[in-house]
């Protein structure tokens, strides 16, 4: 087994040296600089547009630029938003919380609603729920986030005031963050209705962050559990005269699971992805929308820096999932 | 540190006021957050909303829901007769704001006016590179460094301001977001604790608001200034509740999340005003739309050429098609609002059969030119793009063919600018204070060309006209110059002038005192709101 794990940290060196260069070329390919953008309509001489440049040190050879990158990473230092002047590090930090209590959010959402819809559905293969859910799957495997998560403001908070629009606790509540989880620090905050203002708050985001992951697991499972059934040992299971709750939850599910891991793991790349959306959808202070900020503001290190930190999370993830599956299935760690 | 301290506090102030039954409160749903708390190095509206408008006062000011300026942090001021020394007589008794990280020993004085400004313009401050990579982008660009000589301090009430050459919009210049006046005091305890980035973070002004706390990306917080020279405000608490989504915001508006919120989309206009709980204000905005030819280039060097494909061009339907008719067909550069806008001029008439004829009696045949779009929505311009389609279709019908060019905006911008870019190109301005000069001078002098006169039209008469004004202080003769420039404008026709947006501003009813500001910012003082 350990040898397993160091064999998949391994893995992650040169994959953490590709992430660097491309996260350092992908702000600089985009065309446009930082220095006309912030100029606008107003224009900037040709002389100022270079002494600005050579401020930010954004005029020296790319080479250059990659290797101080480089070094200050190496030295734990992620640059300064050009835009804020604020450090990369205390910017995402800050902001990174937010993103993780609702991507978790929507993906328990999404397991806990979707491997039941699948398992079920394909137990009751050929079903109306069978049918109906996996139709539903789909429509919400190709719905726009954009749209989804206006239409759900307009009915749920514009028609029916059941939730609020936006943000992520009532405004009339104000404490200083501790965690930076907002449905903890409202807890920890001791402030009456808090808590109850956060989990209302969040219901919306998780909903729509949640579809598409929801999908997707609703229909991994659906399938890997229609493989599974059909095996051998199942049908053998079923001959020994196993409850079928037995046979399904324990033969079946556990052996189905494998591939479903395996999404789930890389549903959070997806969801990293959908967070940009409904971050910005939801007014929702988190990584995804302030990633988008930096990038249409050309603010390199900020871009650079939150690729980089976002890369190692969905390594940090998939990692976790490469061993979850070692413990799954003793097939891959022994091979 | 500074945030746990701000935060503190700030705590404390807001337990303070949700103990007092008649805490007023007012959230805003602002449209993006601020880059920085420091006006003077940035220049999006969005930045300026939160800290200039709200923190900080200037020597003079703009007249609230005007363009005129009138006295703030200085009560009055004299200029020499060679126009050449501004002295300014500061205001008494101003205090600057007590915060949790600030407790100021000193009234406001004429250090915090030198500092303010020599931060910007003398490289060896050590304010002026205070963190790494900050500019002084406006302070620049209105050509301050270069225009002004000096400033003295006569006493701690007195500043004048020596200038290199005449220039009459100066005072308006002063009035800009970027003139804004910090505290010296403040800076100096920044400076001794090696802490001068939190000047950024958080400030100390005198304005009308305190800052409280900042979320990023998610709330604003500022409390109103108790000691504030021009009267406690209206409201205890002011809120900006940072909402990029316009859907969003126009929703959070109807449900009662916030009381008022900047840039409703066009189509969600009639549902507002259809709101019993709110009302939309509106106003035409301090802005131009235009279409600049290269006046450099054949057949665009010639004024008839151009004067001919102006009468192709339908304005009316753009301001239907892509305004949704929340602009005005403009016929002049500057807009409407402006003192010294020239009602006499007579627009280009739309007339196809006309501009065809004009173009064979100049010559024209077979004319293939580029139209460029650009690839963002701006507050003159909705959608150039399919403005760039209908001008297209326009001049197809008097045998013009176009090919419509888009790009980055960066790029846009950066190429829009040159001096051998084909074609026309589609862009705008908004102005930044309130002076003619800022549209005349500015987009369409000599000196702009090759950056912000995008027609690289350099006409002397009219040239001479506009330098002349801006070295004279009688408003009623600099209007009479801009009249005679505007004339010179038409006749030589640079631009086509499509169009001057109208803003909108709704507002929940319960608000009141709020005005709608020419000049684009959005302004809470005097703001009040019933229970």
């Amino acid at each position: 087994m350990v040898q397993f794990i160091v064999g998949r940290l391994l893995y992650l060196v040169p994959t953490l040296i590709g992430i660097t260069i491309v996260a350092f070329g992908f702000v600089r390919v985009l065309p446009g600089d930082p220095v006309l953008l912030m100029a606008g309509e107003h224009g900037v001489s040709p002389e100022r547009h270079a002494a600005l440049m050579a401020q930010f040190g954004f005029d020296r050879p790319l080479w250059e630029q990659y290797l101080d990158y480089v070094t200050g990473l190496l030295q734990g230092d992620l640059g300064q938003s050009i835009i804020t002047k604020v450090p990369i590090a205390n910017e995402f930090f800050s902001l990174f919380p937010a993103t993780v209590e609702l991507s978790v959010c929507a993906i328990v959402v999404a397991i806990v609603i979707g491997i039941p819809a699948g398992v079920l559905a394909a137990v009751k293969r050929g079903s109306w729920f069978d049918q109906t859910s996996m139709g539903i799957a789909l429509v919400g495997y190709s719905m726009p986030i954009f749209w989804w998560g206006l239409l759900l403001i307009i009915l749920f908070s514009g028609i029916l005031q059941w939730t609020p629009v936006s943000g992520r606790i009532s405004l009339i509540y104000f404490f200083e963050p501790v965690t930076g989880f907002m449905l903890i620090d409202s807890l920890l905050s001791g402030e009456k209705g808090a808590f109850a203002s956060a989990v209302q708050h969040l219901i919306l985001p998780t909903v729509v962050l949640a579809t598409i992951p929801l999908a997707v697991i609703a229909r991994q499972t659906r399938s890997a559990m229609l493989e599974v059934l059909g095996e051998d040992y199942v049908r053998t299971a079923r001959a020994k005269g196993l409850s079928p709750l037995r046979v399904v939850g324990m033969h079946a599910l556990r052996n189905a699971m494998i591939p479903v891991i395996t999404t789930i793991g890389l549903q959070v790349g997806v969801l990293l992805a959908g967070a940009i959306l409904t971050e910005t959808i939801f007014s929702w202070p988190g990584i995804g929308k302030w990633l988008i900020d930096s990038i249409f503001r050309r603010d390199y290190p900020a871009v650079q820096g939150g690729l980089l930190l976002v890369a190692l999370v969905v390594m940090a993830v998939n990692l976790t999932v490469d061993l979850l599956y070692g413990l799954v299935n003793p097939r891959i760690r022994h091979r | 540190m500074v945030r746990k301290t701000v935060f503190a506090a700030a705590s404390v102030a807001a337990m303070l006021l949700a103990g007092t039954a008649s805490a007023k409160t007012l959230i805003y749903c602002s449209e993006g957050s601020p880059e920085g708390f420091d006006p003077a190095p940035y220049t999006a509206g969005t930045t300026n909303d939160a800290s200039s408008k709200t923190l900080y006062n200037r020597l003079v000011e703009f007249e609230k829901g005007e363009t005129t300026v009138v006295p703030a942090l200085a009560e009055k001021w004299e200029v020499s007769d060679d126009g050449l020394e501004y002295t300014f007589h500061l205001r008494k008794g101003v205090k600057f704001q007590k915060t949790s990280f600030f407790t100021p020993t000193r009234e406001f004085n004429a250090d915090d006016v030198l500092f303010s400004f020599n931060r910007q313009r003398q490289k060896d401050s050590p304010w002026y590179q205070y963190t790494s990579g900050v500019a002084w982008d406006y302070f620049d660009s209105m050509d301050m460094p270069n225009l002004i000589k000096d400033i003295v301090k006569v006493d701690d009430y007195t500043v004048k301001f020596v200038l290199t050459r005449p220039d009459a919009p100066f005072v308006a210049n002063l009035a800009m977001d970027f003139a804004s006046i910090l505290s010296k005091e403040y800076a100096d305890k920044l400076e001794a604790a090696n802490k001068k980035a939190d000047i950024n973070l958080a400030p100390i002004g005198t304005g009308p608001f305190a800052f409280v706390a900042y979320q990023k990306d998610a709330v604003i917080r500022y409390a109103a200034h108790p000691d504030y020279w021009g009267g406690k405000q209206p409201i205890d608490n002011l809120v900006f509740a940072i909402t990029t989504d316009p859907a969003v915001r126009v929703q959070k508006l109807k449900a009662g999340e916030c009381q008022a919120a900047p840039y409703p989309p066009p189509a969600d206009l009639a549902g507002l005003r259809a709101d019993p709980k709110l009302k939309v204000e509106e106003q035409a905005g301090l802005n131009i739309a235009y279409l600049a030819y290269n006046t450099r280039m054949a057949p665009f060097d010639r004024p008839e050429v151009r004067r001919a494909l102006n009468q192709a061009i339908n304005k009316q339907a753009i301001i239907d098609a892509v305004f949704q008719g929340s602009g005005q067909v403009a016929k002049n550069p500057i807009p409407p609002t402006m003192w010294s806008y020239s009602e006499s001029t007579v627009d280009d008439k739309y007339d196809p059969e006309a501009a065809k004829k004009a173009l064979e009696a100049a010559g024209v045949k077979g004319l293939k030119m580029k139209v460029w779009a650009m690839p963002v929505s701006r507050p003159y311009m909705p959608n150039a793009r399919r403005t760039a389609e209908l001008i297209q279709a326009d001049f197809a019908k008097v045998g013009v063919g176009v090919e419509i060019v888009s790009m980055e905006w960066g790029e846009y911008l950066k190429k829009a600018a040159e001096v051998d870019r084909d074609g026309a190109v589609i862009l705008g301005w908004t102005g930044d204070n309130g002076d003619p000069d800022n549209f005349l001078g500015v987009l369409l002098g000599c000196a702009g060309v090759g950056n912000n006169n995008r027609a690289q039209w350099c006409y002397k008469p009219f040239d001479e006209i506009v330098l002349k004004a801006k070295t004279l202080s009688g408003q009623a003769e600099r209007a009479k110059l801009y009249e005679e420039a505007q004339a010179i404008f038409k006749e030589q026709a640079p631009w086509a002038t499509l169009a001057h947006s109208t803003v909108f501003q709704p507002l929940s009813t319960k608000v009141s005192g709020y005005k709608m500001d020419p000049l684009g910012s959005h302004r809470f003082d005097g703001v009040d709101i019933a229970d």
